[in-house]
């Protein structure tokens, strides 16, 4: 068999970033319900109080080792640009590595740097510069998912450019940090980390609530989390459903092949299920319905949409497209239902363990859709890097098939090691009272509790 | 504009490239030090850097990102060459960095898995950092001479990291593990010494582009301050480490600041060495620059974000000055 460096490049390349959008996933949600932990017990009476610093205690270490993972595996990310797609950095690093540096500069130092204070300083400051702290590590996170979201729409809708020599140069510095994309991908991202955190919390507190650990402190953090999922989902929804239509216009290739449609057609038939097949150029045992496609994608029922067939040799493999939407779409829809369940049944208060069970099921539910929705978006830029503009082919670094595969063993083995890790450490604190996870605890507020506001 | 961006940018990345040499070094450090100490002093140890090591990390993340965006040719050409160091160094950081959480997270029984992953991680890293920069001083060339040079900096590097971090623990700790640095500073340092001297001899031997920056008539002279400051630097490390009571006075921090004006001296030597080349014999700065429009964007952000990241890196190590407490999440 022959090794082909190219393909391994991009498995690798799939692998690492696939390893590390598991973890801000978490942890950018994670830390503005950690902020919301911290403001609820600034400004709440005595009993509550403790109920919210238990909470922030068991999560802030959760936060602190989602965190780390991701700080790890992104640094990866950031060498392997250059390890294995030398190119990308020579013909767009006029675009890419501004906007990379603005995210070292205004998010990475700023989280790490804070993340200090807000794990292990509580008893070195004062409570406002501690919430303070947390505050800046949560604008930190976010900060960083809008330069590498901005970056990354812009592989997707380049724009604010010219070309010379085949190499970007700069035009327009507004149209290139808010392409045609951005606003869009960046809100269904951070939305996306909300949801992922809220199923996360409330998946874990209600596991820690069927074996009783921490009472009313963990009831609360499971109707913060499907209060907020509850709110969240539906916004979701109409958010993913803008975005696939700023798709249509700047990437027809994609859509089509989400939708397996192969010639272009007015009135086109939404495809519920189906088998999408490449080389026969058609999707077996297709469910469909008519006319809807177009009724979604362009709103008029004769609305026309371009086939596949229009894009030969440049658009992105279809089944994994088709089956990774459906993916994301189902587990969305699960979600929201799930979530209104359980806001119902907590305002109801009829919480049964049905419910929490299917939480607890639900807990990496986050993960699957997003893995799914990266997917959807990744490989349907294929075959190019920058949509339109430069293939990944042509920017791959020219290594040795062997020594690409070895790394990449090593990356597989290293991440499926960690991730068994890391369930694992979940497992061990969620069994876990808070109370016996602080080292020197005062129960019931014999720690000062000052006036709530800028206690110093 | 043309003729100054590039030198600015090459500049901020020397700097934060030295800073991640003194910051994460000795995190690096203190990592290579843990399976020498007691379980209680590895978790003293730890405490001694909890706070500080992520940022401390990001200096790397920024000193190679300004490269990326300032010089791309030199960043694709450069990380290509070193694929092997580079994955290893990143497996080592990797390991590192979550090790910190793990081996206080997972169940207990686990925890000395993963003090012996930080060790592992904090070594290997330490060991690849070494074999890149000395294949970088080498103009990225494969050949015998080359190779022996990586393998000698990739020796030298841990044990420098070592005493660094020695130099840290005497600024955050006291009592036995205060004592148990100053053993350990005392086993490192001379094979540190004369790696580094041999190091220096070799350089000019291995490279004669940069012989013939050092050995011609001025500049010999004018360079002279540059390995005296190391070797009065070097010298008054040791005479401290050996003498126990000026050490129990309490003053083993000089030994940190010994090590960072070592650290300061060779990098002044090796930008010399280098400049203006980015890789040495094979591409100059401005060959190798990104676009001007391109530069004066970033520089915006830099001039804006460098000065408040030192200050608030600075306004955090004065919250968490003075010896280590033991790290709590209240």
């Amino acid at each position: 068999m022959e090794l082909d460096p190219f393909v391994l490049s991009r498995i690798q390349f799939a692998a690492n970033i696939s390893f590390h959008i598991l973890f801000p996933s978490i942890s950018i949600g994670l830390c503005w319900l950690l902020v919301y932990f911290r403001l609820r017990y600034t400004f709440s009476d005595r009993d509550d109080r403790m109920d919210w610093e238990y909470a922030y205690f068991f999560w802030v270490k959760v936060f602190a080792l989602t965190f780390a993972l991701g700080v790890v595996s992104g640094i990866t990310m950031s060498f392997q640009f250059g390890t294995n797609w030398p190119g990308f950095m020579e013909r767009a690093g006029n675009i890419a590595g501004p906007l990379l540096g603005y995210e070292v500069l205004t998010a990475f130092f700023l989280e790490a740097s804070f993340l200090g204070i807000m794990l292990y300083g509580k008893n070195l400051v004062s409570n406002r510069t501690h919430l303070i702290s947390s505050f800046l590590v949560a604008i930190g996170t976010t900060l960083s998912a809008f330069w590498i979201i901005s970056l990354n729409s812009w592989m997707h809708t380049p724009a604010g450019f010219t070309i010379e020599n085949g190499v970007f140069m700069v035009d327009d510095w507004w149209a290139i940090v808010f392409n045609p994309s951005f606003k869009y991908r960046f809100i269904h991202v951070v939305l996306a980390s909300l949801l992922t955190a809220s199923f996360f919390v409330a998946g874990i507190s209600a596991w820690r609530a069927r074996s009783n650990v921490d009472g009313p402190a963990t009831w609360k953090v499971i109707r913060t989390g499907v209060v907020l999922a509850a709110i969240l989902a539906p916004i979701q929804i109409f958010v993913g459903d803008m975005h696939g239509l700023v798709a249509l216009e700047n990437q027809p290739a994609k859509i089509a092949a989400v939708e397996g449609i192969w010639e272009t057609e007015k009135g086109a038939p939404l495809t519920l299920f189906g088998f999408p097949d490449e080389e026969a150029r058609t999707t077996h045992m297709a469910v469909k319905i008519p006319k809807l496609a177009s009724i979604i994608l362009t709103h008029h029922a004769d609305g026309e949409l371009q086939g596949l067939n229009e894009f030969e040799d440049a658009h992105p493999p279809v089944a994994p497209l088709f089956w990774s939407f459906r993916i994301m779409v189902g587990v969305g829809f699960l979600m929201l239902a799930v979530a209104w369940w359980g806001a119902f049944a907590l305002l109801k208060d009829r919480v049964g363990p049905w419910l929490l069970r299917a939480l607890s099921a639900m807990t990496f539910a986050g993960w699957v859709a997003t893995l799914a929705g990266w997917y959807v978006t990744e490989i349907g830029r294929q075959p190019w890097v920058v949509q339109g503009y430069i293939r990944a082919s042509e920017v791959v670094a020219d290594h040795a098939g062997g020594m690409v595969l070895s790394t990449l063993i090593g990356y597989l083995a290293l991440y499926a090691f960690l991730l068994v890790f890391y369930i694992f450490a979940l497992m061990t604190l969620a069994s876990k009272p808070a109370r016996s996870l602080r080292a020197n605890i005062d129960f019931a507020g014999a720690k000062p509790t000052a006036p709530a506001v800028g206690a110093a | 504009m043309e003729y100054w961006l590039p030198l600015i940018f090459v500049s901020l990345m020397g700097l934060a490239l030295l800073l991640y040499i003194i910051l994460d070094g000795y995190d690096l450090g203190i990592g290579i030090l843990l399976p020498l100490a007691s379980d209680d002093d590895k978790d003293k140890m730890i405490e001694a850097i909890g706070p500080f090591w992520d940022a401390n990390e990001t200096w790397i993340v920024l000193g190679i990102g300004i490269l990326l965006i300032a010089f791309p040719s030199a960043h694709g050409l450069i990380l290509t060459h070193l694929y092997i160091p580079v994955t290893l160094m990143l497996f080592g950081l990797i390991l590192r960095g979550v090790a910190f959480d793990f081996r206080v997270k997972v169940a207990a029984e686990y925890k000395s898995l993963w003090n012996t992953l930080f060790f592992v991680g904090s070594l290997l890293a330490s060991m690849a950092q070494g074999w890149m920069l000395g294949s970088y001083v080498m103009g990225l060339e494969t050949g015998p001479t080359s190779v022996a040079f990586s393998i000698a900096i990739a020796l030298s590097l841990p044990a420098f990291y070592v005493v660094l971090g020695c130099g840290w623990l005497f600024i955050k700790s006291s009592g036995e593990l205060y004592n148990k640095a100053a053993q350990w500073a005392r086993v490192a340092i001379l094979p540190m010494g004369i790696g580094l001297f041999l190091i220096s001899i070799a350089t000019p031997i291995a490279s004669s582009e940069i012989a013939g920056k050092w050995f011609t008539l001025p500049a010999a002279i004018g360079l002279m301050p540059i390995p005296l400051m190391t070797a009065v630097a070097f010298f008054t490390a040791l005479w401290i480490l050996s003498r126990q009571q000026i050490l129990d006075a309490g003053y083993g921090w000089i030994v940190f600041v010994c090590m960072v004006v070592m650290c300061l001296m060779m990098a002044l030597g090796l930008a010399y060495s280098i400049f203006p080349d980015i890789v040495i014999g094979k591409m100059n700065i401005w060959e190798s620059a990104a676009s001007t429009a391109s530069l004066k964007f970033a520089l915006i952000g830099t001039v804006l974000a460098v000065p408040m990241i030192l200050m608030y890196t600075i306004f955090i190590y004065k919250i968490f000055y003075g010896k280590s407490q033991p790290l709590s999440y209240e």
